[in-house]
Order: C-alpha cells, then sequence, then structure tokens
C-alpha cells in the first residue's frame, strides 16, 4: 500500500472538508427547526442557541394548526404522490416489457419517442395543458395533478425499467411460457417480482419532484381542496411573514414529511444512483 | 402455428405500451406541440387569428416585451454560469473526497450532503431568505463571530447580488446531484486500472488529474446538460423568495419567472396565453438547442475515452 494514498493527513484534510460542507448543508434546517420550538423574543434575541426550558414554545405550531388547513394540503399532497407513483410504476413497467421484451416494427423508434420527454421538460407545455384541463372540467381537481405527473414520471422510468428488463434471463420466462402462463401472468407473476429493486430505485427518483413541485398546483389546482403541500406552505409563509413562530413552524412541518421519507429510502437511493451509473 | 402465437403476441405488446403512450402523448406530446401551435395565433376580439412570426417578433424586438425577454434570458444564462462554475466543481471535489478509500463516515457525509436536494424550492428558499434577512440577523450575527460583519449586505434584497444569491441558494440545494453522479462514476472506475497507475508512480492529486479526471469526463457531460435543461426551467426557488416578479426591480428574472407572468398576468399586467406560449416555445428552442449540441458535439466526442 503506498503512504499516499493513506496517509493520515490526507484522511484529515478530506474530513475537514467534507465535515464543513456537511455543516454548510445542514445549517440552515438546523436553525429552522430549533427556532420552531422557540418563544418569538428568544428567536430574536438568540437565534442559534438551541431552545431550553425558559425559551421552550409550541405557539408556532399551534397557529399553523389552527390557521392553516396543513393536514388537508398534507393529505392532498400523499393522495397526489401515491397515486401519480403507482401509475407511473405499473404502466411504466408495462412498456418498458413491452419494449425489452418483444421485437415488433418500431420498437427503438417508440423507445426513443418515449425517452423524448427526459429531455424535454413538460412544464412547456403549460399552457396547452391548463387549455385542455379547463376544457375537461378538471381544473382544481387532484386527478388533473395525478395525470401531468404520471406523463412526467413515465419517460425516465421507462427508461431504467427497459435496462433492467432486458437483463431478466429468457429461460425462466420461455419456461413460464412452456408451462402455459399467459404474457401478462409472465410479467406479473416473474418478471415484477424480479426487477423490484429497480422499482424502488425508481419510485424515489419519481417522487421526489412530485412532492416538491410548485408549478403545477399552483396553476392546475390552486383552490383551497385542492392545495398540496408545497402550495400551501408558500401560501401561507407569504401570509404571515410577520409572525415567525407560524412562518418557521410551517416551514418544519413542511420539512418534516420530506426529511422522514429520505431517511427511510436513502439507502435505496444511493444504491440506485450508482448502481445506475455503474454500466 | 408460429403466426397465431406471433399475432396474438402482437395484442399483449399493445396492451403493454397502451397506457404510457396514451398518457405520455396526451399529457406531454400534445400540449408541447399546441403550445408551439399557440405561439403563432393571437387573441383577436375573443378569437384565436393565426398571426405567424407576430408573437416572436414582439417577444425579441418591441421594447414592451423584449426588454424583458432579453433581460430573462441574461440572467437565466448568468444562473447557470454559476451552476456550472460553483456547484459541478463542488459536486465534483466532493465526490473525489467521498470516494478516497477508507473513509469513514462516508455514508454520514453522503447522506447529509443530500438533505437540501429533497427540500422543496419553498422550503430551501424561505430558509435562506430568513437566514439571510437583516432582520433577523442570523447572517450578521454569525459574520460578526469571525470578524467580518462590515461585509453583510441584504443580499437578496439588492439588485447586484440577488441573482447570484439566488443561484448560490440552488447550488446549496443542488449540490448532492453532481456529487452523487460524480461518486458513482468514480466507483466504477476499475481498481486495477488505479492500480497500474500507482504502479508507474502517479498518485494522489496527479492520480486525479491524469487518470481519474479523463474516465468521469462523460459524467460530467451529463451532468452539464442536466444542468443546463434544469437551469433554463427553473422557477420554483425564484418565485418562492422573490415572488412573481422577481424583484428587486426584476433583477433575478428568468424565464420560467417571465413566462409565468406572461401567461398568467400579474397585478397591472394582462395575461397573454398566446405570449406565454411564444415565451415557452423560446425556452424549447433553448433546450433543445443545449440537449443537441450535448448529443452531437459533446458525448460523441467524450465516448473516445470509454472503455
Amino acid at each position: 500500500m503506498s503512504t499516499a494514498r493513506h496517509s493520515p493527513v490526507r484522511s484529515i484534510a478530506a474530513h475537514a472538508v467534507l465535515a464543513a460542507y456537511t455543516i454548510i448543508a445542514l445549517f440552515p434546517v438546523f436553525v429552522i427547526v430549533i427556532n420552531a420550538f422557540k418563544s418569538r423574543k428568544a428567536i430574536f434575541r438568540t437565534p442559534l442557541e438551541l431552545p431550553n426550558a425558559e425559551t421552550f414554545s409550541l405557539i408556532g405550531f399551534e397557529t399553523v394548526l389552527k390557521q392553516g388547513d396543513f393536514l388537508l394540503y398534507f393529505q392532498n399532497s400523499f393522495v397526489v404522490t401515491v397515486v401519480s407513483l403507482f401509475m407511473v410504476l405499473l404502466f411504466g413497467a408495462m412498456a418498458a416489457f413491452a419494449l425489452a421484451e418483444y421485437r415488433f416494427k418500431g420498437n427503438s423508434l417508440m423507445g426513443l419517442y418515449l425517452a423524448l420527454g427526459i429531455m424535454i421538460p413538460i412544464r412547456l407545455g403549460t399552457v396547452a395543458i391548463l387549455q385542455m384541463m379547463a376544457a375537461s372540467g378538471l381544473v382544481n381537481t387532484l386527478t388533473s395533478l395525478i395525470l401531468v405527473y404520471t406523463a412526467q414520471g413515465l419517460p425516465l422510468a421507462i427508461f431504467i425499467l427497459s435496462e433492467f428488463m432486458r437483463q431478466v434471463s429468457d429461460d425462466l420466462k420461455n419456461a413460464g411460457r412452456i408451462d402455459g402462463l399467459s404474457e401478462y401472468r409472465i410479467f406479473f407473476r416473474l418478471v415484477l417480482p424480479l426487477v423490484r429493486p429497480a422499482m424502488a430505485t425508481v419510485a424515489v427518483f419519481t417522487m421526489i419532484p412530485i412532492w416538491n413541485d410548485l408549478w403545477f398546483p399552483l396553476i392546475l389546482a390552486p383552490a383551497e381542496a385542492t392545495k398540496t403541500i408545497t402550495l400551501g406552505a408558500q401560501v401561507f409563509i407569504g401570509q404571515f411573514v410577520t409572525n415567525w413562530n407560524a412562518v418557521l413552524a410551517a416551514l418544519s412541518l413542511a420539512i418534516l414529511p420530506v426529511l422522514i421519507l429520505y431517511l427511510i429510502f436513502s439507502r435505496q437511493l444511493i444504491r440506485g444512483i450508482t448502481s445506475g451509473a455503474v454500466k | 402455428m408460429a403466426q397465431a402465437t406471433k399475432k396474438s403476441r402482437r395484442w399483449h405488446i399493445a396492451v403493454f405500451l397502451a397506457p404510457a403512450v396514451l398518457i405520455y402523448t396526451a399529457i406531454m406530446i400534445i400540449p408541447l406541440f399546441s403550445t408551439l401551435q399557440l405561439a403563432m395565433y393571437s387573441d383577436v376580439e375573443n378569437s384565436q387569428v393565426f398571426v405567424g412570426l407576430q408573437n416572436f417578433r414582439a417577444l425579441f424586438g418591441d421594447p414592451q416585451w423584449s426588454d424583458q425577454f432579453w433581460n430573462a434570458l441574461k440572467n437565466n444564462t448568468w444562473f447557470f454560469i454559476v451552476h456550472m462554475i460553483v456547484q459541478n466543481p463542488i459536486g465534483i471535489l466532493l465526490a473525489a473526497l467521498l470516494s478516497s478509500p477508507r473513509l469513514r463516515m462516508r455514508s454520514f457525509y453522503r447522506t447529509a450532503i443530500f438533505i437540501p436536494t429533497i427540500l422543496s424550492f419553498v422550503i430551501a428558499g424561505f430558509a435562506w431568505k430568513l437566514i439571510l434577512s437583516p432582520l433577523w440577523g442570523v447572517a450578521p450575527n454569525l459574520l460578526d463571530f469571525v470578524g467580518l460583519k462590515s461585509l453583510f449586505q441584504p443580499w437578496l434584497g439588492k439588485e447586484a447580488y440577488a441573482l447570484t444569491t439566488l443561484a448560490l441558494i440552488s447550488v446549496w440545494q443542488f449540490v448532492g446531484i453532481p456529487m452523487m453522479l460524480i461518486y458513482a462514476a468514480l466507483l466504477s472506475i476499475p481498481d486495477e486500472l488505479l492500480e497500474a497507475a500507482e504502479c508507474d508512480g502517479i498518485t494522489g492529486m496527479s492520480q486525479f488529474w491524469k487518470v481519474k479526471l479523463p474516465l468521469i469526463l462523460p459524467a460530467i457531460g451529463i451532468i452539464s446538460i442536466l444542468t443546463f435543461v434544469g437551469n433554463f426551467n427553473a422557477f420554483d426557488l425564484i418565485y418562492a423568495t422573490q415572488g412573481a416578479l422577481a424583484g428587486p426591480d426584476f433583477s433575478t428574472d428568468i424565464l420560467g419567472t417571465f413566462m409565468f407572468r406572461t401567461f398568467f398576468g400579474f397585478q397591472l399586467q394582462l395575461g397573454d396565453p398566446n405570449l406565454g406560449a411564444a415565451i415557452a416555445t423560446a425556452m424549447f428552442a433553448i433546450i433543445l438547442i443545449g440537449v443537441s449540441i450535448y448529443l452531437f458535439g459533446i458525448q460523441t466526442r467524450l465516448r473516445r475515452y470509454q472503455f
């Protein structure tokens, strides 16, 4: 082992840089969350101290839960994300299977057509999407958001999943065919369980932008009953700029769900990114 | 017999493909093209009239619109440049450090640095807005702590700094993405290659520059194009922190906020869907040009380095 690669000076320097950047990355989140639990006076007087017995206060959270419909917004976000995710995964996997498994005329052309959407943001079609949703009476419904997010998520899902479907052994599928399984059964019973890890990766990639999106909720579903948590937090924070307790509490509440989701899925996400780039 | 199975198979293909293709075509491809088409029309006395390229002429030449358009394009370009010169080098540096052998707490660093990326723009934007606010004073206090309080400015409120500050906030949020992709690319370099380099006496920094960097160039290319598409499509962060008017005095206006304002109208300005569509078309063209340059120019050249 060469000394240059493992010298202690080098490793201390690496730790110093990484630790410094970790502090930069987490500092804003930390400041927001600790101050959300403080009284108004303490927020201004000692913004960088942890809440103690004297400064601890939940007044911000009380305001938020009383005034904003945070639970409803949360529910809307949840419904939109879960349903879109389900549709992206199911339809994406079906299309990926068709592209990976069968030879038919226009196969690669279809693959290219579906892959176009990876590079071209769906947002550029907003004007026409809104007109279409208005014409079909879907404005201010969660359905409109679900449709848009499904369309948005499909290209990448198909692209990644068809790579994985190609790796499923042909012998297994042919054995299934000899046993008389229909193509549908082969897909649902044999192939789908085998690509489950890839599905989980695609799920995480699809979920984060849907949960965090501001543009489409703002345009397609801004009504009180259909607001998502991102839009709700945006509007709420905009209205209560002077109520610092409420703003900080609202920010903390909005951070919480993604943070929990991330901590649950982070291993899958990281594995997905690393395995995706490793050919 | 063979004919029959072939035919019955065809139906499966259609059934498997149909839902995805239908939704994708109906919600993404058709609206994209009708937006391009809409850009060629104008609303005259409540009916749509074909005006050809007149909307684009207004957008590029009529001072009422073109000033805002070129301003937004200029800001957008600067936004992108800041990402390229700050975000991507930091991402590469972090990835190089993370991939150094025998590093402890690797997954902790990775997870922590990636956390901002999963937060929504609304949260990231407001968190920084509060921290940088002269009213609250976390930033001045911190600068005071290191004796640099005189450097403090209301960075988000001054025309000269606001856009760069927002770009840096966006860099803070998204540095996790280049970090992860480069990290993955570095992991995929075969060990034998690095050992061979070591036998030749190429170690440490020079090993990074001479051996690893050429090998991760394709990943840097992908990151650059992702940054480009993401930046020229950006909207949320600016809207969440500075509002639809992209203040102060439009100094942070980018194509996304300009399109939003033009499409919906804002305060005294009336919404004009056709002109909004024209801006979307211009954005589409810009993104298409960038992607084409990447695909035909950069990617084919980068392939030579691959094994």
